[in-house]
């Protein structure tokens, strides 16, 4: 059994790079922003501080609450976004021996129903806003 | 040794790189833009044709004082700019720019599927600036960021996953070394749809929507100033490089060329990136911004079925073929 341990460190040792390069990245942030302490000038002021709408005094709280829109196509994301994530381990494999037609039908089948889902979507209007 | 050597030197190129194509794309941005529009661009900083202008920019940044609005969500709002930056970053690490293991920062096996959801994490920073800025300007813009993303991830997603199927791999090597020349226009549908998607994902005229300055300021950028606000413009201009790298890399063919032999792969690459960052910057001067329901209607009405007709006709060539 000790092959698929070669492997496994193999396939992880290409992310840890990967995660090596994050922590280059995460220090330049922080040399920079440091290095910015030094430089900027600290001069606050409560006007400064105000949130900056237009140039007036805010009105209101910024958390303001808005018309939520785009839940819908939340939705619809979230239901084509699980599709993709099947294409893919779908897509290295459905043209090898064995596979072939079949395969490609059968997820045809599939993107099928989300398209008739979008369809529906559509003809209900979902996607127009005026 | 040599093995700590050799990661250290690929981390200190991937970085140099991400410092300096953005840079230099940029650069290129203000002298197309201004000969496009009549203009000159810059002409003084450095001297010549004002090739230090950014570097100039840069140093003004940095003396620029860091003004944390006192409603704002402190925390939040200063780290957005690095998670909008660094994705880039790790990005630019796995694209193959030549032939073989040598011409790339770190091959991944998973090599789409990875950059693909790395660089969605991007679009993070501008909901956490837009959320923590306590600010209606910023909080629409970050909405508008949130919608933009879910309708534009999908159609890059999936004409990406047409590749993966024509070459049979996810890796983005694999893809490379399956790569024919008819595979242009096999897949021409699907690139322009990675492209346009992308394009949307970076926000970039006509797609930016949630900085439409002449409504809601500057969108999620608003209250930024100083550093971060540079952080947050280097991450998209990195953007434009990754998205004009990948879409070289998965539809055009990378290293391959019509002439130059594989010591010249580099340079193909490169090359065919330069030109789509050019298209990027003609596309900013061309068009009019999209409106928010117009944008949202492309994306599901027009590009999702495009995607999945190419999905489709990929399936059936290659099929056909094998």
């Amino acid at each position: 059994m000790s092959q698929p341990t070669v492997l496994a460190s193999d396939y992880f040792q290409s992310y840890a790079v990967v995660g090596l390069l994050a922590v280059v990245g995460a220090l330049f942030v922080a040399v920079a922003f440091g290095a910015g302490r030094l430089l900027r000038p600290v001069v606050p002021t409560p006007e400064k501080l105000l949130t900056y709408e237009c140039g007036v005094d805010p009105v209101g709280e910024g958390w303001a609450h808005t018309q939520v829109r785009y839940y819908v196509y939340a939705f619809l994301y979230v239901i084509f976004a699980v599709d993709s994530i099947f294409l893919f381990p779908w897509a290295t494999v459905f043209a090898a021996p064995g596979y072939g037609a079949t395969t490609l039908v059968e997820m045809f089948i599939f993107l099928g129903f989300l398209a008739v889902g979008l369809l529906y979507a559509w003809k209900k209007g979902v996607l127009e806003w005026t | 040794m040599n093995d700590v050597l050799d990661v250290a030197l690929r981390l200190v190129i991937v970085f140099a790189v991400f410092m300096v194509v953005p840079l230099v794309v940029g650069q290129a941005e203000h002298k197309v833009m201004g000969h496009m529009q009549g203009r000159l661009g810059p002409m003084h900083a450095g001297g010549f044709h004002g090739w230090a202008q950014l570097v100039a920019d840069g140093v003004k940044f940095a003396q620029k004082e860091d003004v944390v609005p006192a409603n704002a969500d402190r925390r939040i709002f200063q780290l957005a700019p690095a998670v909008s930056l660094l994705p880039y970053l790790l990005v630019v690490l796995v694209i193959p720019v030549g032939r073989g293991e040598g011409a790339v920062g770190q091959a991944v096996d998973a090599g789409v599927f990875f950059v693909l959801a790395v660089m969605g994490v991007g679009v993070l920073g501008s909901l956490m600036a837009g959320w923590a800025s306590a600010n209606k300007f910023s909080l629409l813009g970050g909405l508008r960021t949130a919608a933009q993303l879910l309708a534009y991830e999908l159609p890059m997603l999936l004409a990406a996953a047409s590749v993966a199927m024509a070459a049979g791999t996810v890796s983005l090597h694999g893809i490379l070394d399956a790569f024919q020349w008819w595979w242009l226009p096999w897949q021409i549908v699907g690139a322009l749809v990675f492209f346009v998607a992308g394009l949307a994902e970076l926000q970039r005229p006509p797609f930016d929507m949630p900085v439409a300055d002449s409504e809601i300021i500057f969108g999620a950028y608003t209250e930024y100033t100083g550093l971060r606000f540079a952080l947050f413009l280097l991450a998209e201009y990195a953007g434009i490089v990754v998205l004009c790298g990948l879409t070289t890399v998965l539809f055009l063919g990378g290293w391959h060329g019509p002439f130059g032999g594989d010591g010249a792969g580099w340079v193909w690459t490169l090359l065919k990136t330069a030109v789509l960052a050019f298209v990027v910057i003609w596309l900013r001067v061309s068009y009019p911004r999209l409106r928010e329901d117009q944008l949202q209607k492309l994306a599901w009405t027009v590009l999702i079925p495009l995607a999945l007709a190419q999905i489709a006709l990929t399936g059936i060539v290659k099929v056909a073929i094998s």
